[in-house]
């Protein structure tokens, strides 16, 4: 959106006055604050920011925001934000999500929001469970993951999020481990600055019900082995040494390192995340080693509300209704006398 | 080849009529609806007044020859005051034996049906399930038949005019139907005529085919001897002014156009499609020159929650439905109603439930709109009455939602929804104002819930408003902060708040009127789409006499008039007619139990016929 608006915000203008009432030590805080120190940054005025939620955990997210915001109806949130914007496309509008309510109570609304290409930004707090309702398995949970609705593992194959989306066409899809929070800030800014459905992967611990899901990427001790943080235009490198590498071997990505059977740098696959063809970025959002992380895909396109303003204007030019009136006597129309 | 104006006159005199009943039948792609849809125009134009009633199947095109795939389109045409698409047909026109076997029951004997001889082969008859050919066992002959070889007429017609395939040569014949239809009602063939001009622009030859066809069917039906005598409609006496024909779905857009432009909103629709709720959307599509926002949505729970998300922001927002398509609204409707934003919603009611008869038309969608949410849900309930005044109740709803700040069920129905009638055309300034509840200024301990002391609706603040940040959501809020609340005593009176501020809608909607008689034997009560019926049986009842029968019709169903007790009060019987199995009567009995309620119900997806009205009415007049 445009803005000249040169007020100096702080996180805690974007702070409201209700408690926080999450769990402690849950990721969605470092999430919140993340959130409320992106936006100063972002350069949008608060009185045009909304905060558009489902239900769940995560969903509580805008009462704790001082800005406009709905908590709204379960999986529902994309289809409302699609409302609000296209009503005024001036509004920064922001749906925070899970993975029951963004995939599987709200799966369709998810994938048409991408496709359709709104401007948007879509925070899905991925913790491969369901919290609120204490502790079901969700569409992201695990095969053989013990749940309270599957104490003997979980026999449903769960989705992965960006090739979800990838596969509606999203645009823009990222990916953050919910203990970053000076990565996840950048990436809020990110999202917002792009012109287009913007889709955030959170990979969020649930201290409750499924403590530890991710540890094996996202532990400090392991996360710069295990995950890869691509950036666009720089080769696709990670390690605490920096030395290993994806390179394309067929039809699949291959990990190698850097030094070892003459490969140098110069072997490693660059990022490119304004890539049109989603061939790559798709192999990317399945890699299980290394995780990959950071902004997978970032493919500027024309958003819906650019289409419909460019019709609405045609049909405006061409058309010799202005008011009601024109269109009521118009055509067939007959005096009683 | 030259126009043929008026007719000229046979050597009989033309009957004077002071109404006739024409229905067209024939197979789903014979083209129905677009001959009796002229012959409608056409009389609405020379000042008839016309009411009219499509009736057809589900499927785009049922097998060919098929009972079930049999299309029809009824017009009232009248000197008089027309109010319902009328009961006993005076001529059918009759495209193949199906249309024939499926609408004889509708003929009184003595008048006149147009068969194409030509469609009653030994193959058509099977399938209509004719044991013998009715043309030949003198099934018929109560009846005027008039037999025509529409079909090889046709072809015959067309026979020098050149770039015509079979097919196109096969679709025109309902114009030689259309052609004999008003040489008999004294019609010109002008507005059909300029009808092809305009429609076939690019294809002269089908200008040519359907103008040749036309005009031959009314020659033949000039010069055939087996027309006895035309018929004259002379004009009917309907108030001054200006007027167009419109269907109820059309006049319940426009009603919305009207209501943005009045209340200086942008319009927002959120939709789905769904039979027969439509054409609403492929009306309000078109009107992007009004800044229209038409949004179609991957499923109507995401046309409702869109509407929800434009009105937060400050639009005007509707969705439009049917019957299966508010019971998935229903979550989404008691969100709206929680974190009371203005929402209109129409359900353009079909016979239920489940699928149920997606084409055909019923009233049993009411206690779902009344009660179909969960929790106490009180939202505001209205129904039209005609396809015109879809129009007022499009704009009555608009303007109670936003005044009120509270979503507005609109019902209205399959029936009225295609039907159409002549509608004295509004002009934006004639309609009343609309206000809204919005507000732009920041003001010291303001909050998202604060109400006007009189209406209780709550004050409105958009996104993009400096200062008046909050937040709403479907969780129970403070009475005072808006904040999430879960204080038992506060639940209370939160959800008696929201039932008053319903209850108050009372004071701003007109009293309840009777028409006929203000008080005696017998009270007949209507809602919604039966009101052309219910006020033509009572009327005609009248006519004969019957002076202790009044007429009472709801537009008003949640919050009711004011004064329906008084109005309940002076009448021995009270009968509810409705197309359903009782809805409203239970309502009314609910609120006013210390009157006994007849009931006359019919649940067969057609709308009630004259004379099982009047034949009721009489018998509990005694």
């Amino acid at each position: 959106m445009e803005t000249t608006v040169k007020k100096e915000y702080t996180f805690k203008d974007f702070a409201s006055d209700q408690e926080v009432r999450w769990c402690p030590g849950c990721d969605d805080y470092v999430i919140l604050r993340s959130m409320q120190k992106a936006l100063p940054e972002v350069g949008v005025k608060k009185e045009d920011v909304v905060f558009i939620s489902g239900i769940g955990c995560s969903s509580r997210f805008p009462y704790y925001m001082d800005t406009y915001g709905m908590h709204g109806i379960h999986g529902r949130a994309p289809a409302i934000a699609s409302g609000v914007k296209l009503a005024n496309p001036d509004l920064s509008v922001w749906v925070i999500t899970g993975d029951g309510d963004g995939m599987a109570i709200g799966g369709n609304h998810f994938i048409h929001v991408l496709r359709r290409n709104i401007n948007l930004n879509i925070i899905l707090f991925n913790n491969e469970i369901y919290g609120l309702t204490k502790g079901q398995f969700s569409p992201t949970s695990l095969v053989g993951q013990k749940t309270k609705s599957s104490p003997y593992g979980n026999t449903q194959p769960p989705f992965q999020p960006g090739e979800l989306a990838i596969g509606a066409q999203a645009r823009f899809f990222a990916r953050i481990g919910g203990n970053t929070p000076k990565k996840m800030t950048q990436m809020f800014i990110e999202a917002e600055k792009f012109n287009g459905t913007s889709l955030i992967e959170i990979l969020q611990n649930c201290v409750i019900f499924n403590d530890g899901c991710f540890t094996k990427y996202t532990d400090k001790k392991v996360r710069e082995d295990q995950q890869l943080f691509v950036e666009d235009g720089k080769p696709m490198i990670f390690g605490k040494e920096k030395d290993k590498g994806l390179v394309l071997n067929g039809l699949k990505l291959d990990v190698v390192t850097i030094g070892e059977n003459g490969i140098t740098e110069n072997d490693i696959l660059v990022h490119n995340a304004n890539e049109q063809d989603p061939t790559l970025h798709q192999m990317l959002v399945r890699l299980e080693y290394p995780l990959v992380t950071g902004i997978i895909r970032r493919f500027e396109d024309v958003t819906l509300e650019e289409r419909e303003d460019a019709l609405t204007k045609e049909v405006k030019a061409n058309s010799k209704f202005t008011k009601t009136d024109d269109l009521f006597f118009s055509g067939e129309t007959y005096e009683v006398k | 080849m030259p126009k043929i104006m008026i007719a000229e006159k046979n050597e009989i005199p033309p009957e004077i009529l002071e109404a006739v009943v024409i229905r067209f039948v024939g197979d789903s792609g014979d083209g129905m609806q677009l001959t009796g849809t002229q012959f409608s125009d056409t009389s609405a134009m020379i000042g008839n007044d016309v009411s009219t009633f499509p009736n057809y199947p589900s499927e785009i095109r049922a097998p060919q020859g098929s009972l079930y795939g049999v299309s029809g389109f009824q017009v009232h045409i009248g000197s008089v005051e027309i109010s319902t698409p009328g009961d006993d047909v005076d001529l059918l026109v009759a495209m193949n034996p199906a249309g024939l076997k499926t609408n004889l029951y509708a003929v009184k004997p003595g008048h006149t049906i147009i068969i194409d001889t030509d469609s009653f082969s030994k193959k058509n008859l099977e399938k209509a399930k004719y044991e013998t050919n009715p043309l030949e066992d003198g099934s018929l002959d109560n009846y005027r038949v008039i037999e025509v070889a529409i079909s090889s007429l046709t072809k015959e017609a067309l026979k020098d005019v050149e770039g015509l395939d079979n097919k196109s040569i096969t679709r025109s014949k309902n114009m030689f139907a259309l052609g004999m239809v008003y040489w008999m009602y004294n019609r010109s063939t002008d507005h059909s005529i300029d009808f092809f001009n305009k429609k076939f622009a690019s294809k002269p030859h089908l200008i040519e085919a359907n103008t040749k066809v036309l005009n031959t069917g009314f020659y033949f039906a000039e010069t055939l001897e087996l027309i006895p005598n035309s018929y004259t409609i002379s004009p009917a006496s309907m108030p001054a002014g200006t007027y167009r024909i419109i269907s109820g779905n059309t006049a319940t857009a426009w009603g919305f156009l009207a209501a943005a432009e009045k209340s200086g909103m942008e319009l927002f629709l959120g939709s789905y499609p769904i039979t027969p709720a439509t054409d609403i959307l492929h009306e309000l599509v078109k009107h992007k020159h009004f800044g229209v926002k038409a949004f179609q949505a991957e499923d109507e729970i995401a046309g409702i929650t869109s509407a929800i998300g434009a009105s937060f922001a400050g639009d005007l927002a509707i969705t439009t439905t049917s019957g299966p398509g508010l019971a998935l609204k229903g979550e989404a409707l008691g969100l709206a109603m929680m974190i009371e934003l203005p929402l209109v919603v129409v359900n353009v009611q079909r016979g239920g439930p489940s699928t149920g008869l997606p084409t055909k038309t019923e009233q049993s969608d009411l206690l779902q709109a009344m009660y179909g949410r969960n929790g106490e849900s009180p939202v505001i309930v209205i129904a039209a009455s005609t396809p015109s005044d879809c129009f007022k109740y499009g704009f009555e709803a608009a303007k109670l939602a936003l005044e009120h700040m509270t979503p507005v069920i609109l019902l209205t129905d399959g029936y009225i929804a295609n039907g159409s009638e002549p509608w004295q055309i509004k002009s934006v300034s004639e309609m009343p104002e609309i206000k809204n509840n919005r507000i732009s200024e920041v003001k010291e301990n303001w909050h998202p819930y604060d109400r006007d002391e009189v209406t209780l609706a709550r004050n409105w603040a958009v996104p993009g408003t400096y200062g008046l940040e909050h937040r709403v959501g479907g969780l129970e809020k403070d009475k005072i902060t808006g904040d999430v609340s879960h204080v038992p005593e506060n639940h209370e009176y939160m959800t008696k708040i929201r039932a008053e501020k319903i209850k108050r809608v009372e004071n701003y909607i007109p009293e309840l009127e009777t028409e006929f008689a203000d008080s005696g034997d017998l009270l007949v009560i209507g809602w919604g789409g039966t009101y052309g019926g219910l006020h033509s049986a009572v009327k005609q009842l009248n006519q004969q006499g019957y002076d202790k029968i009044g007429y009472a019709h709801f537009n008003y169903i949640n919050p009711l008039p004011k004064n329906t007790k008084d109005i309940l009060g002076k009448f021995k019987k009270i009968v509810v007619c409705e197309l359903n199995n009782g809805q409203f009567a239970s309502i009314l009995k609910m609120n006013f139990s210390e009157f006994d309620f007849l009931q006359f119900n019919k649940i067969q997806g057609l709308p009630f016929g004259n004379t099982e009205l009047t034949e009721k009415f009489k018998q509990l007049l005694g």
